[in-house]
C-alpha cells in the first residue's frame, strides 16, 4: 500500500539538490539528505503538488484514533480482513481514477459491477457454463458496457456523467432482468469466484517473497534509471537516495508481509489488487496511452491540436472503468458468495468515487495515480471497520467519511488554485 | 521563374454555418522569409492559421506545398508536411511537465514504454539553444511564468524540424524583455531558412521583423506590402479599411511576387 507514496514521489523532479554532492562525513551527510528532502517537500507544497501526503496523514490519524479506542484494531486479524475488504470496491475505484483523470465522472460503475456478477451467477449456476468461461463473459460484459458509453460520450460530446447516469439505470434494469424472479443466486462455496477472496497463501515464504520481488524490481528500475542519466550527464538521484527510497519501501512491504503471515498469510485478493494497481500505474505513467489520458485531462483542445486520438482515448477510458467495475463486482460477489437484486446498489458507487478522490485524484482531471484508489479505500474501510469494532452507529460512520471526503475535495481545489497562483507569479 | 514558394494558398474559403469567415484568400510563404499577417479583430487571422495547421480544414481552394497541391485535413497532415504552429492560447497541457508537453503526441519510446530519460535530454538541449532561463523540466507547465510557457510552446513546435512556423500573437502576453527574446528567436529561425507566418497586433514587431505583410479585412485579402518600403500609414490604412479599393488590384499582383 505505501508503494503508492513511493511511486507518487518518484514522478516529479529527479533534479533534487542531492544530485551532485560529493561524499561528506556521515552525520553531515544525513543532515544534508534531510535538508534536501525538506527543501523538495517545501517546493512541492508551495507549488500545490501535495500528492498522497494528505491521505497518508489522514490514514495515520484514523489508525491511531481507533487503536487508542480499541487495541484490537491494528491486530493482524483485523488488518488482514481490512486488506481483503478493500479489494472489491478498490478495483472499481481504480477504474474511476482513469475517468477522473480525463476530467469526467462515471456513475454507472455500481450497476455494471452488479450486472457482471449477475451475468456470472446466472451463466454458471443456472446454465451450467464452466466457471472460467462465465468469468470471462462477465468481465467482457463490463468492457462492452463501458465501451458503448465511452463511444457515445466521445461522439455526442455529452458530459460522461449524463451518459453514465442513463447507464446506471439501464444496466441496473438489465441486471434485474437477467436475475429474473429468482432474486438471489448462491455461488458455489468452493468455486473459482469464491476462492478469489477466500484463498490465502498460507506459507510464510509467499508474502515475504512478494515483498522481496516488489522491492527488488523498484530498486532495479530506479538504479537503471540513475545509471542511464549519469551516462548521459543529466541530473540524477544520488545512490544514497535510491537506497533510502528502496529501504523505506522494503520496510513497509516486509512489515505488511509479517503482519499478514501472523494471521492467515497473503490473501490472493490483495495480491491481485496490488498487481492490477501497479500494472495500470505503469500503463498510465509510462506508456503513450497513459500520456494521452493525462493530456486529455489537462486540456482537451491541446490534445486535439497535438493530433491525439481523442475519441479513441475517451472510449478506452470508459471501457477500462467498465472492465474494472465488472472485476470489482465479481470480487464483491465472491466475498458474500451470492448475487442478489441489491448487488451494485447502495453506497458502492459513492464509496468508489470517494476512495479515488480521498486518495488524491483530482476532480478537475489530469492529476492522480491508481495508487490513490488503494490509499483512499484504506481510509474508507478503516473508518468502517473501526466503527464496527468500537460499536459506533452507522450514522456517525457516514458523517465521518463525508467529512473526510469534503476535506479531500477542499484540499484538491486549494492545491489547484495554489498551482495556478504559482504560475502567475 | 524562381522556385515555387514553400507554401501557397489560392482562393481558400472557410465558412462556419452561414458565416463566411474567409473568402478567396491568397497567401505565399517562402523559405527564409517572415510574412506578417495583419488585420483587425475578427478579420480571420486565427481562422487562417487553423486552416493551414489543419485544425479546421478549408472548405474550398487550393493549398500548394513547394508548387504541388496538397490536402491538409488534420493537424497530423500539416505536421507531416513540416508546418508547425504556436497558437495564441499556446495549447499546452497545464498538468503535464515541460518534457511531456514538448513530446505530446510524438513521444520517444524504448521497449514500448516512454523513454523519459531520452526525452528529457533532447528537451534540455533544445531549450538551452532557445533561451537562457531554462525552466525546471519536471515542473507542471501550469506553474511556469507566461514567458516560459511561450518558450515551451515554441520549443515544441520546433521539435520535428519544421520548414514553416505559424506564430499566432507570440508576444501578446509578454513583457518587454521576453518579447525581444522571442523576436530574436524568430530572427534566428529565419536565418536558418524557415518560413515564418507571424500574426501580430504590434506594428513595432512587424516593422522590426517582417519582410512582407499581408493584410486581411473582413475575411478577404486587403493588400500585400513590402515592409521595408511601405509606410506604416499605408499598412494601417489597409487594416482599418480606409483604402477599400486596394484589395482587388493588389490581390492580382500577388501572383507575380
Amino acid at each position: 500500500m505505501v508503494k503508492g507514496m513511493q511511486s507518487g514521489a518518484e514522478a516529479p523532479a529527479p533534479s533534487a539538490p542531492t544530485a551532485k554532492t560529493g561524499r561528506p562525513p556521515r552525520g553531515a551527510a544525513l543532515a544534508q539528505l534531510l535538508d534536501s528532502g525538506v527543501a523538495v517537500l517545501r517546493r512541492k507544497l508551495s507549488a500545490g503538488e501535495l500528492g498522497s501526503l494528505p491521505v497518508v496523514l489522514v490514514l495515520a490519524a484514523v489508525w491511531i484514533t481507533f487503536q487508542s479506542l480499541n487495541a484490537s484494531f491494528l491486530s493482524p486479524r483485523n488488518l488482514s480482513n481490512l486488506s481483503v475488504d478493500i479489494v472489491g470496491t478498490g478495483l472499481i475505484a481504480v477504474g474511476i481514477v482513469f475517468v477522473l483523470l480525463i476530467g469526467e465522472l462515471d456513475l454507472s460503475v455500481g450497476s455494471i459491477s452488479g450486472l457482471a456478477a449477475a451475468v456470472f451467477a446466472v451463466l454458471n449456476v443456472n446454465h451450467g457454463v464452466p466457471e472460467w468461461l462465465a468469468l470471462i463473459i462477465a468481465i467482457l460484459a463490463g468492457t462492452l458496457a463501458g465501451t458503448v458509453q465511452g463511444y457515445s460520450v466521445a461522439k455526442t460530446r455529452v458530459p460522461a456523467f449524463v451518459v453514465t447516469l442513463a447507464g446506471l439505470l439501464t444496466f441496473n434494469g438489465l441486471m434485474l432482468y437477467i436475475l429474473g424472479t429468482s432474486g438471489t443466486v448462491n455461488l458455489d462455496e468452493n468455486g473459482l469466484v469464491a476462492e478469489l477472496t477466500s484463498h490465502y497463501f498460507t506459507h510464510d515464504a509467499a508474502a515475504y517473497g512478494v515483498a522481496a520481488v516488489a522491492t527488488g524490481l523498484v530498486f532495479l528500475v530506479s538504479h537503471q534509471d540513475r545509471r542511464r542519466r549519469m551516462a548521459m550527464g543529466m541530473p540524477h538521484r544520488s545512490f544514497r537516495g535510491v537506497v533510502t527510497r528502496t529501504a523505506f519501501l522494503a520496510a513497509v512491504a516486509f512489515t505488511a508481509a509479517y503482519l499478514l503471515n501472523r494471521f492467515q498469510g497473503l490473501p490472493l485478493a490483495l495480491l491481485i489488487f496490488l498487481v492490477v494497481v501497479a500494472g495500470l500505474d505503469i500503463v498510465l505513467r509510462r506508456t503513450h496511452y497513459g500520456r494521452q489520458v493525462y493530456a486529455l485531462g489537462g486540456s482537451i483542445e491541446a490534445a486535439r491540436r497535438a493530433s491525439l486520438n481523442v475519441t479513441g482515448v475517451q472510449t478506452a477510458v470508459l471501457a477500462v472503468s467498465g472492465t474494472m467495475a465488472a472485476i470489482g463486482g465479481l470480487f464483491l460477489a465472491s466475498r458474500i458468495t451470492s448475487v442478489s437484486q441489491g448487488a451494485g446498489s447502495g453506497l458502492l458507487l459513492l464509496n468508489a468515487i470517494a476512495a479515488a478522490v480521498i486518495g488524491g485524484t483530482s476532480l478537475f482531471g489530469g492529476r492522480g495515480t491508481t495508487w490513490s484508489a488503494v490509499l483512499g479505500m484504506l481510509v474508507i474501510q478503516s473508518i468502517a471497520s473501526g466503527m464496527v469494532i468500537t460499536d459506533t452507529p452507522t450514522a456517525v460512520q457516514f458523517m465521518i467519511t463525508g467529512g473526510v471526503l469534503f476535506a479531500a475535495v477542499v484540499i484538491d481545489a486549494l492545491a489547484r488554485r495554489s498551482q495556478e497562483a504559482h504560475g502567475r507569479a | 521563374m524562381p522556385s515555387p514558394p514553400l507554401l501557397a494558398l489560392r482562393g481558400v474559403c472557410k465558412r462556419f454555418g452561414v458565416v463566411e469567415v474567409l473568402t478567396d484568400i491568397e497567401l505565399e510563404i517562402r523559405a527564409g522569409q517572415v510574412v506578417a499577417l495583419l488585420g483587425d479583430n475578427g478579420a480571420g487571422k486565427s481562422t487562417l492559421v487553423k486552416v493551414i495547421s489543419g485544425v479546421t480544414p478549408a472548405d474550398r481552394g487550393v493549398i500548394e506545398w513547394e508548387g504541388r497541391p496538397v490536402q491538409i485535413r488534420r493537424p497530423h497532415d500539416a505536421r507531416d508536411l513540416g508546418i508547425a504552429t504556436v497558437y495564441q492560447d499556446l495549447a499546452l497541457c497545464g498538468n503535464l511537465d515541460v518534457v511531456g508537453n514538448l513530446f505530446l503526441g510524438q513521444e520517444v519510446r524504448r521497449y514500448g514504454f516512454l523513454d523519459e530519460v531520452e526525452m528529457e535530454r533532447r528537451t534540455s538541449l533544445l531549450l538551452e539553444r532557445l533561451t537562457r532561463g531554462v525552466p525546471d523540466l519536471r515542473a507542471p507547465v501550469v506553474s511556469l511564468s507566461s514567458g516560459q510557457r511561450q518558450t515551451v510552446a515554441i520549443a515544441r513546435s520546433l521539435l520535428g524540424d519544421p520548414r514553416i512556423l505559424l506564430l499566432d500573437e507570440p508576444t501578446a502576453a509578454l513583457g518587454f524583455e521576453q518579447t525581444s527574446e522571442v523576436l530574436d528567436l524568430v530572427d534566428r529561425l529565419r536565418d536558418r531558412g524557415l518560413g515564418v507566418l507571424l500574426i501580430s497586433h504590434n506594428m513595432g514587431d512587424v516593422k522590426a521583423l517582417a519582410d512582407r505583410a499581408a493584410v486581411l479585412r473582413l475575411g478577404r485579402n486587403n493588400g500585400f506590402f513590402d515592409v521595408n518600403t511601405a509606410s506604416q500609414e499605408q499598412i494601417i490604412a489597409s487594416i482599418t479599411g480606409a483604402t477599400e479599393n486596394v484589395p482587388r488590384r493588389m490581390a492580382h499582383r500577388e501572383a507575380g511576387w
